[in-house]
This record gives structure tokens, sequence and C-alpha cells, in this order.
């Protein structure tokens, strides 16, 4: 199913290595847009078309932060919370997110529109505080923009265009 | 405006240049002129001479001479391998970011020159995968340079084959370390190797393999186009050239900052980043990213080389500066690093595992006023178990907070544990 429906995406992706299993990143990435999470079907999918044991699979899918084991919402929420981030507005932004949200930090809203987490370092701590919509940047995101962050983002997954909680393609 | 101009910009040219990551552009200032002329003109051993005379650092932390490191390539063994380390995740670190996302050809023209000069036809972008927006751009750059024959098979009429390829990884600071990297780039979970044998004999797929950080890469054009001699009047002796800074924190200006090598923390905070960004004073900087030990006020005249960085008990590292105020608990400062470090932990060694965890443990209880006597001493005695003790600097790594933290500011950790509910 999954190498028939990405077929032309999937053999580019083979062709770049010498060797299948260098292939296990990009193809979990693209079962995870496909199904909306890394669970024992699509797991197990992968590994059929890559030639390996199903636990290496799994094995990888645990390892990684951007692979979701759990049912995630149609935008995952990343805010920083690291150092220097924390000490910048990310801990007021995190509060203010999970006020919106009606969810704690970790979670997913119960309409499943967002999932909201705190992520260790994105590489953009001038930006503070900082997250990312399914990878997307969005710098400076002071309380006051948040309102209007939601709304972009609501409007967004309205629209009905394609999702891609992996990152794969431009949402917008 | 800075004391210590720079004369020109190195790596981050689209400063000057707008919208140099425009192919048109990029062709129009003389891209891909250095790579067609040292194709066409210079030996692979003449590029890793001009490399090593420039005396080019690796700009991705630990400031190995790049020019050395090609030269441990073994002739005889093929195929080679380029790799180029896009897995910017050490908190603090943000200027690979811009050079990605601003000036990718020159980063594209810098693989292709290296390549030549290594004997590698295919090339690798290890690009973290959050820069999700980065690695669609670069899969593109690669795409239009491809077109006009700057990539791929026998680029320039020169007869050299060059394949560029984007690979996303998925969410994992270790994979910064060079060997993590090729274990996650061969599909695996990013688990350090053994060194040696090292990459240059036995990387990727176990055959010859260079791993190189994209400023560093995005020098070589440079170096190659001007001169081992025009690189060598940036920057000191044995810190020759620009680095590109990332500064952030509790500064007026944060940002990305392309510094001659040499200056001191003192010009770089406050004449090049604007100072401290209110009246509350400077508390504490961590110089190099996270892994690296504190500076304080004392220290504000250690001029920004590897050396001199070294010699005051920290490190250059990759290029981070975060300035922290009189705002910040100590306490908790080392409490999110070390959660950082716990959480990046990739589990195979039991020091750096185990460790972390006690660490944060530690620091957590202290910030929630259940700290207890002897926990400064049991911090300690935790980090002297982790340090040197693994296969990578990771778990070392989180020892540094907890060092600089009981060195700078015992008393007030002391009195947060007095002060606590328990």
């Amino acid at each position: 199913m999954l190498y028939d429906k990405h077929k032309a995406e999937i053999d580019a992706i083979l062709a770049k290595y010498p060797s299948k299993r260098s292939a296990l990143l990009p193809m979990l990435y693209i079962a995870q847009d496909e199904y909306g999470r890394l669970d024992r079907d699509s797991i197990g999918e992968v590994a059929e078309i890559l030639d390996l044991p199903p636990t290496d699979v799994y094995e990888v899918a645990g390892f990684y932060t951007l692979f979701y084991n759990e049912e995630v919402g149609k935008i995952v929420l990343d805010v920083c919370d690291d150092v220097p981030c924390c000490f910048c507005g990310a801990e007021e932004l995190v509060a203010d997110l999970e006020n919106r949200l009606g969810v704690k930090a970790g979670h997913t809203t119960n309409d499943k529109l967002f999932t909201l987490r705190r992520v260790k370092c994105i590489a953009a701590c001038d930006q503070a505080p900082v997250l990312q919509a399914n990878l997307e940047f969005h710098n400076k995101v002071t309380p006051d923009k948040v309102d209007t962050l939601l709304a972009e983002l609501r409007s967004e997954i309205e629209s009905g265009k394609p999702i891609s909680i992996s990152g794969r393609f431009a949402e917008h | 405006m800075p004391k210590t101009e720079l004369k020109e910009y190195i790596v981050l040219r689209n400063r000057e240049i707008p919208n140099i990551r425009d192919l048109d552009v990029y062709v129009a200032n003389g891209g891909y002129e250095t790579a067609r002329n040292a194709l066409t003109t210079m030996t692979p051993q003449a590029i890793v001479d001009e490399v090593k005379k420039s005396g080019l650092r690796g700009r991705g932390g630990a400031g190995f001479p790049c020019g050395v490191k090609w030269g441990f390539v073994p002739k005889e063994l093929n195929p080679k391998y380029l790799v180029v380390n896009a897995d910017e995740s050490e908190p603090g670190t943000f200027n690979n970011h811009e050079i990605i996302d601003l000036n990718p050809h020159q980063m594209i023209e810098g693989v292709v020159i290296s390549a030549f000069a290594i004997g590698a036809n295919t090339a690798y972008i290890y690009i973290r995968g959050e820069f999700a927006y980065g690695a669609r751009l670069l899969e593109q750059v690669i795409n239009e340079a491809r077109e006009r024959g700057f990539v791929g098979k026998n680029v320039f009429g020169s007869g050299f084959d060059i394949d560029i390829h984007v690979h996303r990884g998925a969410g994992a600071y270790i994979c910064g370390e060079e060997t993590a990297l090729l274990e996650s780039l061969e599909g695996k979970i990013g688990q350090p190797r053994l060194k040696p044998p090292f990459p240059a004999v036995a990387g990727l797929y176990a055959k010859p393999t260079v791993v190189n950080n994209v400023e560093t890469l995005t020098n070589v054009p440079r170096i190659i186009a001007k001169g081992a001699d025009w690189f060598r009047s940036f920057g000191t002796e044995k810190s020759p050239g620009t680095k590109a800074v990332s500064i952030s924190g509790h500064v007026k200006n944060p940002g990305n900052y392309e510094i001659p090598l040499g200056i001191t923390m003192r010009e770089f905070i406050y004449d090049w980043a604007g100072g401290m960004r209110s009246d509350v004073p400077l508390k504490f900087i961590i110089p190099g990213g996270a892994s690296s030990t504190w500076l304080t006020t004392e220290h504000l005249d250690t001029p920004l080389t590897w050396d001199d960085m070294a010699a005051a008990g920290t490190m250059l590292g990759s290029g981070a500066v975060v300035i922290l105020d009189e705002s910040v608990s100590v306490v908790k400062a080392a409490l999110k690093i070390d959660e950082f470090f716990k959480h990046e932990s990739c589990g195979k060694c039991t020091p750096c595992r185990e460790g972390t965890h006690f660490l944060v443990k530690v620091w957590e209880r202290i910030d929630e006023g259940h700290g207890r006597s002897g926990d400064i001493e049991l911090l300690a005695d935790v980090g002297t178990q982790m340090l040197g003790k693994c296969f990578c600097p990771l778990g070392d790594s989180a020892v540094s907070a907890v060092n600089s933290a009981i060195k700078f500011f015992r008393p007030e950790i002391e009195a947060e544990i007095a002060g606590g509910t328990h």
C-alpha cells in the first residue's frame, strides 16, 4: 500500500544509498505522514519494504523524537524550553498554550487538532520564545501573538490542504 | 559599532550580498567559478595542501585542522564518502541554520571542491530533522546546481563525478557526534562507535569517510579562491579566519555574528551584540554551547580562539555564547542543561545513561526546595564517575554544568539547599 502510493518518492530515496537500510529514516517519515503515527502495522510495512526485521524498525522508531508512536494531532506544536529559551519567555509561552488549548504539554487536544510538546534546542535561540508547528519555525512567539498563530493554524487545517506532520513538504 | 570590524565576510556573505541563495545571484558574484578552477586546473593534493596551509580548523566544536583530517584518508581504498554534518543541535548554536537557509550554494560549492580533494564521488548532507525547510531548500539548491552542470556527472568537464544527497535525521542531538551520525545515516539508532577505527579509514558503510561541519565546508571555496595567506589575514596564528558565532540569552542584540577570531569576549558581548538587554547585570556566560564550562565576569578579557578558551578552562566549541543575567537561578540553569543531556544520552554507556539521570534528580530536588546537605558533594561525585568513562563526550558535557555551578556559585547552591522546605 505504502509503496504503491508513494512509489516515485520511495524509489528515489532507495536510489540514494548503496544499502536499503539507509532509507529507514526517510521511509518512516512517509509512513508517519500516511498513517498519522508509527503503529505495529505501519512499522511492519516499512520493515517489509526495506527487508528488515520489524524489531530493528521498532528500535529506530523509538529512538528519535520526531517519530510518533502515539497518535498526534493534525499539527504538532514543539516549544523549545531549553537554555536559553527557558529564561527568555519559553515557560510563559508553554503556560499560555496550555491555557488556550486546554491540555498540558505532552498531550493532544480533544478535537485531535493540536499536540503540544516541550522540546530540546531547535537552533533558533536568538528567536526565543520559539516554536515549530509541524516543523515550520515560528519566531518570537510572545503571548500577544499566540491567538493569531493558533487561528492561522486552524484555518490551515480547515482549508483541507495536505498536511505533513513529518515536514516532508511545505504546507502553505 | 564594533571597534574591530570585519574586513569582509567569508561565511555569512548573505549579510553583504542580498539574495545570494539564488543561484543566479551566487553565480553573478563568482559562485562556482572557484570549483570550476579547482577541478580543472588543480590537483586534489594541491587543494588539500592549500587548506592545510590556511590552518582552517573544524568549526563544529573540536577545532581539528581540516586539511590534516583530509590527509588521513587512505588513497588506495574506494569508494570514499564526504559527509556534511548539518545536525546543529548544541543548545545555543544556530549559525549553520543561517548558512543553510541563506547562503546554501557556497556550502554546496565547498562540498564539490572538498569531495574532489579527498576523492569522494558521493556526498551526504546529514541535516537535523527539525530543519525540514532547510532540507527541502538544499534539495532544490542541489537540483539547480545539477541542472547547470555544477553537481553530477563530469562536472565542469573535469571528468569528476559528484552526487550530493540530503539525508534528514529525526531528532537526536547525539547524531552530531560523527560516528553516531554515520550509524544514523546507515538507518540505525544513533549510538557512537568505538574509535579507532576512525571514519577516515572505516566510516560510512565501513569505507573511508570525511565528516565536516557546514561552516567548515563553507569556508573552503573562499580559501581556494583567495588563498591561504588571505585567509590567514583574519584571526590569529593558531586560530586563523573568522567564526560565525551565535549569541543569545540576555543580550540586547542576539543573533549570529561573523567575527575575526581573537577578539575578546568583552568586545563581542558589548561592542558587537550591544551589551546586556537591561540594567540587570551579567551573571555568567556559557561560552561554547551547553557542553562548555561556564565563564564569569572575571573572564571577559579572554580572546575568542580555540587555544585561549582552552587556557581559560573552557572551549570555543561550536561558537555559541549564551549570556545569562542575575535574574537566573544557577540551580535552574544547571538543571535545564543536565535535563538536556539526560534526554539526549543515547543509553549506550552506563556512566552517561545513569549519571545524567542522577544529576537531574539531585538538581531537581534542590530546585524544588528539597535539597539535602551533602548534595553538592553528591553531584561532584557523580560527575567524577562520569568523566572520561564513555565512548563519546556527551557524558562529560553533562558534568560541565555541575562543575561550573559548584566552582563559581557554591554559596548560592548552599543557600538554596539550606533555605529549602525539605
